[in-house]
């Protein structure tokens, strides 16, 4: 071929007309792709959230699997009985408050600026699931997750994700035997508000001591546990105010 | 092989054994370091760079004489940034699930210096079919090695294999653990895959002396 590619002309024309095409192609593609993934999106939230509150298809006891994304949606109106949005001791009900983004609304409400906090309220074999979203930052990435309590303020189920997390590591923090031993943990110490904190050293592997306000932390993955610590801390302090008007006792 | 002829088969053995992008070249270190906690991680990984270098070395290949020499790295850039790219959006549209496992190494695949390599030392100087078997054979190097790494951290770190206890249960002490055998928590850490490749480059070399290079 008789193109003179060492000239700079040819270069630039080369560069411009490559970041065009490969340019368009990424556009036509998202664009393109972009109903399907925000669906498959919407339908990971909904089963997260079930997840939380014990709805799912678990075998065994390392398994952790959801309800079929083609049921979710069906099981999703069946257990999620209220969608609340909550403001100080104040909740009032929003049509899926679930699909609003935690990330920012958290942020302004910190910031002492409006926002909306979601707040689902399920229903079990009789029994009341509040469901709250929380977000925070592991090692790498963003981590979130949802936590389920009960009028009592102990924790009935809880759900963790990560971005990007050290597979084999802080990525655990999505597997059973991390997140089970949040069951049964209380977020208050007595009246005060605590959390629940990953701890390393707790002198409880098997987390029979349910009174502690600690979890056994991952070996090697320290920082993200520390993330998960702040996340609930963070997440759950902005929802104190209402969730003392839910409790009995 | 009938197949293919010698040279060309040679493409595909050679980064195997003798011409390993990880123990020979040490290429690629970082993700094998990263990743290889567990061996599922590990096989993820290697069909993930399996598919890119696969297809980039092509792309690159088919473009090689028009891609101006001043800019070519960016060029390659772009190419496996794209490629990994439209994969990853493929992924989240028809398999959410399998995106969701793959997502962390998406990134790692564009910095793994073994497709740049790959990309700059052969596929601009050699033709398409050659470029495909060099790419699949330097990713099958590359992921043996992964495998390898990503099996012992994660027998001897945590007694699982794909996340299956095989050695027993060490909480309710049952087969292994019921002899007092423990896991090894420093296998899981970052730096027992260095110790491990570390391993592998020795015996390779103590079995081949051809391949130790002179001080």
């Amino acid at each position: 071929m008789a193109i003179n590619t060492e000239k700079n002309s040819y270069t630039v024309v080369f560069a411009v007309l490559m970041v065009v095409v490969v340019g368009s192609l990424l556009a036509f593609v998202a664009s393109g792709l972009k109903p399907m993934i925000t669906e498959n999106q919407r339908f990971e939230k909904q089963q997260n959230i079930l997840y939380a509150m014990g709805v799912n298809d678990n075998e065994g006891d390392s398994d952790v699997s959801f309800v079929p994304t083609t049921e979710v949606e069906e099981a999703f109106s069946k257990y999620i009985t209220q969608q609340l949005v909550v403001n100080g001791t104040e909740a009032s009900e929003k049509d899926n408050a679930y699909l609003i983004e935690v990330q920012k609304e958290l942020v302004k409400v910190k910031n002492g600026e409006e926002g909306e906090l979601p707040l689902l309220v399920g229903e079990k074999d009789g029994e009341k699931y509040y469901i709250i979203p929380m977000y925070g930052k592991g090692l790498w990435d963003a981590i979130w997750g949802y936590i389920s309590v009960d009028n009592n303020m102990v924790v009935k189920g809880v759900f963790f994700d990560h971005a990007g997390e050290t597979p084999g590591l802080g990525a655990n923090i999505n597997q059973r035997f991390f997140m089970d031993d949040f069951k049964g943990e209380s977020i208050m110490d007595g009246n005060t508000y605590e959390g629940i904190a990953v701890a390393k050293g707790n002198n409880d592997p098997l987390n029979n001591d349910k009174d502690d306000n600690q979890v056994d932390a991952l070996a090697g993955a320290t920082i993200t546990g520390n993330g998960v610590t702040a996340m609930i801390k963070e997440s759950l302090k902005l929802y104190k105010p209402y969730l003392q008007t839910l409790r009995t006792n | 092989m009938a197949l293919l002829s010698k040279k060309d088969a040679n493409l595909i053995k050679d980064p195997l054994a003798d011409n390993n992008p990880i123990t020979i070249q040490v290429l690629g270190i970082c993700s094998a370091l990263a990743i290889t906690a567990e061996l599922k991680a590990s096989v993820v990984m290697a069909i993930s760079v399996l598919f890119v270098l696969g297809v980039g070395n092509v792309v690159i290949s088919l473009l090689r004489n028009i891609i101006p020499a001043k800019i070519r790295i960016i060029v390659q850039l772009v190419v496996v940034a794209a490629l990994v790219i439209i994969v990853d959006q493929v992924l989240k549209a028809f398999a959410y699930d399998l995106s969701k496992t793959l997502s962390v190494f998406i990134g790692l695949i564009i910095t793994n210096c073994i497709i740049m390599g790959r990309f700059e030392a052969f596929a601009l100087g050699n033709g398409p079919w050659k470029s495909f078997l060099d790419g699949i054979g330097n990713a099958l190097g590359y992921g043996v090695i992964l495998v390898i790494v990503g099996f012992f951290r994660e027998l001897l770190g945590s007694g699982t294999l794909f996340g299956m206890k095989v050695l027993g249960d060490p909480i309710a002490k049952t087969g292994l653990y019921s002899i007092g055998y423990e896991n090894n928590g420093f296998m899981i850490i970052p730096p027992a895959a260095l110790i491990v490749v570390g391993i592998i480059i020795w015996v390779q070399r103590s079995r081949n002396r051809a391949l130790i290079e002179e001080a």
